[in-house]
């Protein structure tokens, strides 16, 4: 089939089913509402697979289809095309989107059958894949910004969804505004970008990129990416922004699944992996980059060893996975941070599903101490569950491994790695491995500490289905990305993914690290999983051994730095004393001097006024006709006279 | 102009002084009474003193468009009357009475 059309119904597809739920919103019809988002999305994976298919076929160096529908913006040099791109990574984005997206439908329609806006549910989940395919496949950084704003409304209407809550509708406007600090940035970002290559045009920036070292001033490239880079802080949630994506659990819980774990979450990685070539030019943006990462990797971990609630565990543990991707990208491994995007979307989103699995068979009930056992009576999300485990604390050779591993020997190898990262990366895994044992522990192993009255059971199969599916691609998703010292091992398999995105990763400046030997980084891989293994164990024997109390010592003993662990290091409380609360203060004083006592006393005064004169010309017009004639004798006497006397 | 000639010679003056006074009681009459019929009485009154300054005129200058403009006036008059009297006759029927200050009824 032609592509233009083929990405026209990728697009379109959602939009349909968007369109079909939202004029019948009243509707609490799960069955049709579900089929009919599901169906849309489903659509659109078929055609991301057949694109796919197609750009396989494709000769390796021209793997790029780009269609280009109508100009959208034309003013003098600033060209906006409605064009779409889709090569080898956006590819990979919209299939994972569609994909995982399609399951995370089918879910929701267990999940949400119960609910009275389902239909209006669904309606969202359809708007957010569109603009999130957008995002993919725009080709210019201002069709990606129109899907990034796009993303961000889907997301604040879906975490605000149970909005008769007001502690989920402030979740929802959190989210917002904390993405509203971010695209602020973003839009500057743009701003220097097009004033120094004078194109927002994703291919040409990336042609024109090695070319700014020797034609401009390099500062303007370093701070472009930069404030992309605080756009990207926002969206993907990591220091100094993440605060709102704790929040989102407010939503449902495909929704974080889906939004705040696969897909919207890691369009930041998506953004920086994109712009490559510009990237790699300003050095000192991937240091910025690759620290913050590493640095939101490790803290979240330790606020996440801390959470009782299981969606706030894995939230932490998102935005930790995050900033490993961030990690990758900083240090120039690219590809990693794609390939660890893909096996988290799978991953992180079977932990979520999970998760909603759970809750939704202990009756709303998200507080891991009330949980316990529960692997007897929900065997499927268990082993799913397990799977997701192991996939995501690094356990060759389920997903995670490989995509961790890649990412924690290019921090150390890197031209621009550094060993602290790395290090900083191992601590991570090692608290990854923690406070997910933990997790597995507290709910599902051990003795059941369930309220008596509730009856944990096991899900559907509309639930089980897409746990099923995810389990399997997070055991096999890793095997694309083999690193080569495994695959040289294992005679001779190739590595995939790298081969895959080779045409569009730009090779570091810096010439590599000499004297990185095979051995090396065989010990860093078995150090990290050891580590991994070590700590998971640990938790094992922590959390399970019967009538432990050394949990509760090590916190106690701990004291202080518990506490603020447990209270997320007070960060909220910090943004609430040092911004929210002197900008609300400075603005209800400027709403009461300004706008109160001089704007709005101003149009009064007018008003009156206006009021005073007409109520006096009023008088006037009594209805006596014979007072009317009087008006008009005195009115010609007047003239009369007037004219005379000249 | 002499006070004798005045008397003895009939001159525009005459004529234009004859249109003011009766212009004068029409226009006093338009202002003070209250009844229609005699509100009416007094704009024709105003018309014709008009209509005498204009055949005065038309005379003073030896041309006919002045006595023209007034055929135009009388016509006016005519279907103002009509008008006119047809609203009084509605007035009437309404209130027993031709008071002007009924109109104060149309008021919005």
């Amino acid at each position: 089939m032609n592509t233009q059309i083929l990405i026209a119904i990728l697009l379109l597809s959602p939009v349909v089913g968007f369109l079909l739920n939202g004029f019948r919103f009243r509707s609490t019809n799960y069955v049709s509402a579900g089929a009919i988002a599901t169906g849309a999305v489903f659509i659109s994976f078929i055609c991301s697979v057949l694109l796919f298919v197609e750009l396989v076929g494709l000769p390796a160096e021209s793997r790029t289809i780009a269609v280009n529908y109508f100009q959208w913006i034309g003013v003098g040099k600033f060209t906006i095309n409605a064009g779409f791109v889709v090569d080898q990574i956006s590819s990979i984005m919209i299939l994972i989107i569609t994909g995982v997206g399609s399951l995370i439908h089918l879910f929701s329609i267990g999940y949400m059958h119960h609910d009275k806006g389902v239909t209006k549910y669904f309606a969202y989940l359809n708007l957010f894949i569109f603009n999130m395919l957008i995002l993919v496949l725009g080709d210019s950084l201002l069709t990606m910004f129109v899907g990034w704003e796009g993303v961000g409304l889907c997301s604040y209407l879906l975490i605000g969804f149970w909005f008769s809550d007001s502690a989920k509708a402030a979740a929802g406007m959190k989210a917002f505004i904390t993405n509203r600090v971010g695209d602020a940035a973003f839009i500057i970002g743009m701003f220097i970008l097009f004033t120094t290559f004078g194109t927002l045009n994703i291919h040409d920036l990336n042609a024109l990129a090695p070319t700014v070292a020797d034609a401009s001033w390099m500062g303007a490239v370093t701070l472009g990416t930069l404030m992309l880079f605080i756009g990207a802080t926002g969206k993907s949630a990591q220091i100094p922004l993440y605060v709102w994506l704790p929040d989102a659990m407010a939503g449902p819980t495909p929704v974080s699944a889906l939004i705040h774990a696969a897909t919207m979450v890691t369009a930041g990685v998506y953004m920086i992996v994109r712009l490559n070539p510009i990237f790699i030019m300003a050095p000192n943006t991937m240091m910025v980059i690759a620290s913050i990462g590493a640095a939101t990797a490790v803290m979240a971990a330790t606020i996440g060893l801390t959470q009782f609630d299981i969606k706030k565990v894995l939230a932490y543990s998102t935005v930790s996975q995050l900033g490993y991707m961030f990690l990758a990208v900083g240090v120039g491994a690219f590809g990693a941070g794609m390939f660890h995007l893909m096996t988290h979307a799978f991953f992180k989103a079977l932990m979520f599903l999970g998760s909603g699995s759970v809750i939704h068979g202990m009756h709303e009930e998200q507080d891991i101490r009330k949980m316990g056992g529960l692997k007897k009576y929900m065997p499927i999300t268990h082993f799913t569950f397990l799977i997701g485990w192991l996939a995501i604390i690094g356990m060759p050779p389920f997903a995670g491994f490989f995509s961790k591993d890649e990412i924690l020997w290019q921090a150390y190898s890197s031209p621009r790695g550094h060993v602290l990262l790395w290090v900083a990366g191992a601590l991570g895994a090692a608290l990854t491995a923690f406070y997910m044992t933990r997790l597995m522990a507290l709910t599902f192993w051990g003795e059941s500490r369930v309220d008596k009255h509730v009856h944990p059971h096991e899900s559907g199969s509309l639930m089980t289905i897409p746990l099923i599916v995810l389990a399997i691609l997070s055991v096999i998703g890793g095997w694309v990305g083999i690193p080569h010292v495994i695959g040289e091992t294992l005679g001779h398999i190739p590595n995939v993914w790298e081969h895959w995105l080779e045409p569009l990763i730009a090779k570091l400046p810096e010439a590599a690290h000499e004297g990185h030997s095979v051995a090396e980084e065989w010990a860093l891989m078995g150090v990290s999983v050891s580590l991994a293994s070590i700590s998971a164990l640990t938790a094992a024997v922590m959390y399970l051994k019967k009538g432990s109390d050394s949990p509760q010592k090590i916190a106690t003993s701990l004291g202080p730095v518990y506490r603020a662990v447990y209270n997320k290091y007070y960060v909220d409380e910090f943004y609430f004393g040092t911004i929210i609360n002197p900008l609300v203060k400075v603005s209800r004083q400027i709403w009461y001097y300004v706008d109160v006592n001089i704007i709005d006393k101003a149009t009064y005064k007018i008003s009156d006024l206006v009021k005073g004169a007409g109520s006096f010309v009023r008088t006037l017009q009594t209805g006596n006709m014979q007072q009317y004639a009087l008006y008009i004798v005195i009115g010609v006497v007047i003239t009369l006279s007037l004219v005379m006397m000249r | 102009m002499n006070g004798i000639s005045f008397l003895t010679e009939i001159t525009p003056n005459h004529y234009l002084v004859l249109s003011a006074v009766l212009f004068s009681i029409g226009l006093a009459g338009v202002l003070l009474r209250r009844n229609l019929i005699v509100l009416f009485m007094s704009i024709e009154l105003m018309l014709n003193a008009v209509n005498i300054s204009f055949v005065t005129f038309s005379k003073v200058h030896g041309r006919v468009d002045g006595q023209v403009m007034v055929f135009f006036v009388m016509t006016i008059a005519a279907a103002e009357a009509a008008v006119g009297l047809a609203l009084a006759v509605s007035i009437f029927k309404r209130f027993k009475e031709v008071n002007i200050r009924f109109f104060e009824h149309l008021k919005g």
